[in-house]
């Protein structure tokens, strides 16, 4: 992809390689997880050639998502970061929701909200990944006693819920936000998006420039 | 796994009603734990008549062969040396194998629609060519039963001969008791000829005789009656007060309708947020202060 000299860069090919992986990972795991929980999903299982295909795919496309989320949590940790001005975003977070965003702080390359949902991501995928080796059953669930099995299986469906829930929200904010799709797909945004969006994220990469 | 395909009462995964036209009478299995005398001809009596032929391990010191449960052993003689009070031995044998609950752990917490089926006569049955191999059932048993075999990755337990029982037949363990320790027919006689039994064994000594039918998994179809009613664990770990783990009735109850609403709610509050609010675009005045 040719770059343009009038845009700015955010986000680099690896990073957004690793993004991507996690993405398609995570809805392929959404996708098979979700037929064990509802009956109403059950039909999903025809997408990976059925039921046993599922129970069998499922575990392992996890452990590579888990190995990409561990990847970009490495990569985006330190930017992610809360500090002072990202708490009073947060303060701001309704005007923002209403479509006001002139009284918001100035946020740098990741907005309060986004660093909320990075640290939320975090959280679901470790409790995701510890209880999903306990309800392995072909592999590891023998290791177990069943009272642990049980609750393992409770967390995997409580973490599950919340990252599908997480992701739906995180998907909409880039659908809402015009252009930031594009910052990932291609790495670079226009100068304005960038100023309107991240102003202290914008003055740092033109260096002070208004 | 069997043919009657008209009087199913609870089906996994299943959120309609099953066929379930025909009903028929509630049976039970009855152990007289009692009049056992360990022979094991029970356990022969399944393995002949379901052809199933558990390979030859070795000999671990007790009776109980093979040490446990397993695909090709559904149910098993467990021997056990106890001493209800001090100074008095007693040698407790219990016929282990699937109780039949009325509530089954396996079938709740079952994602595979058919693969758990329960009979309007009680029996509670695999199907295993709807299983998928995840082993939720056996996270949701309270007795432990359900082995997933390592070769098919299928599940597999007793299935209460419900081929010998939809021909009327009884099942091939209680054909085969030789003291008439294993009885069976509808639940009610059953329990009519346990509390007779109980009495006896009041009369001879055994103050605390009892059946068992624990409540908390809605009554077995499998019931046992015990000389020592009080204190299950003796007989080899049979647990007290069975029931379905709060843990799994979390996962597999009030869970499942709750996230699926959540997932459906936050889908439309994005979307109705997106046709009432509209895009959250770059504003004219950035554009016109900045260069591009």
């Amino acid at each position: 992809m040719k770059k343009d000299p009038e845009k700015l860069s955010r986000f680099t090919a690896a990073e957004r390689a690793n993004h991507w992986l996690s993405a398609l990972t995570f809805i392929l795991l959404a996708l098979s997880g979700l037929a064990f929980f509802h009956p109403a999903f059950y039909p999903l299982n025809q997408l990976f050639g059925g039921g046993v295909w599922t129970r069998i795919l499922h575990p392992f496309i996890g452990l590579m998502m888990a190995i990409s989320f561990c990847v970009m949590f490495f990569r985006f940790r330190k930017l992610n970061t809360i500090t002072q001005t990202d708490r009073e975003w947060l303060g701001h977070v309704r005007e923002m929701v209403d479509g006001d965003d002139r009284n918001m702080p100035e946020a740098g390359k990741f907005n309060g909200g986004q660093k909320v949902l990075f640290w939320l991501l975090v959280a679901c995928m470790a409790l995701l990944l510890l209880s999903g080796i306990v309800v392995w059953r072909a592999y590891f669930s023998f290791m177990f006693p069943v009272s642990v099995i049980r609750l393992a299986s409770v967390v995997h469906a409580a973490g599950a819920a919340g990252m599908i829930l997480l992701i739906i929200g995180h998907i909409y904010m880039a659908i809402w936000t015009r252009e930031s799709m594009g910052a990932m797909l291609y790495g670079q945004v226009r100068r304005v998006w960038a100023r309107q969006h991240h102003p202290a994220w914008f003055r740092q990469m033109t260096g002070g420039d208004k | 796994m069997a043919l009657q395909s008209l009087d199913i009462q609870r089906r996994s995964a299943t959120t309609t009603p099953p066929p379930g036209v025909r009903q028929t009478p509630k049976v039970a299995k009855l152990i007289d734990i009692s009049k056992c005398i360990g022979c094991k001809a029970c356990q022969a009596a399944c393995m002949e008549w379901n052809d199933l032929r558990d390979d030859v391990g070795t000999t671990a010191g007790v009776y109980d062969n093979p040490r446990d449960l397993n695909e090709n052993t559904w149910t098993l003689m467990r021997y056990a040396e106890v001493e209800p009070e001090k100074g008095t031995l007693e040698w407790l044998i219990r016929k282990d194998g699937c109780m039949h609950c009325a509530d089954p752990g396996c079938l709740k917490a079952c994602p595979a629609p058919g693969a758990v089926i329960q009979y309007s006569n009680g029996i509670v049955d695999f199907h295993e060519e709807n299983c998928i191999g995840c082993g939720y059932c056996v996270t949701g048993c309270p007795f432990n039963i359900p082995r997933l075999s390592p070769k098919d990755s299928k599940v597999y337990k007793c299935t209460l001969c419900s081929d010998r029982v939809m021909a009327g037949l009884e099942p091939a363990c209680v054909k085969t008791c030789p003291t008439g320790a294993i009885l069976f027919g509808t639940k009610a006689d059953m329990l009519h000829h346990a509390a007779g039994r109980v009495l006896d064994l009041k009369s001879r000594g055994f103050a605390r005789a009892g059946i068992y039918d624990p409540p908390g998994v809605g009554g077995t179809h499998v019931m046992y009656v015990l000389q020592h009613a009080d204190r299950p664990e003796l007989y080899c770990g049979l647990p007290a007060e069975p029931s379905i783990s709060p843990m799994v009735s979390l996962w597999k109850g009030a869970a499942k309708p709750l996230a699926s609403l959540a997932f459906g709610m936050v889908a439309a509050g994005a979307f109705f947020h997106y046709v009432t609010k509209g895009p959250n675009e770059v504003s004219e005045e950035t554009g016109k202060e900045g260069k591009k």
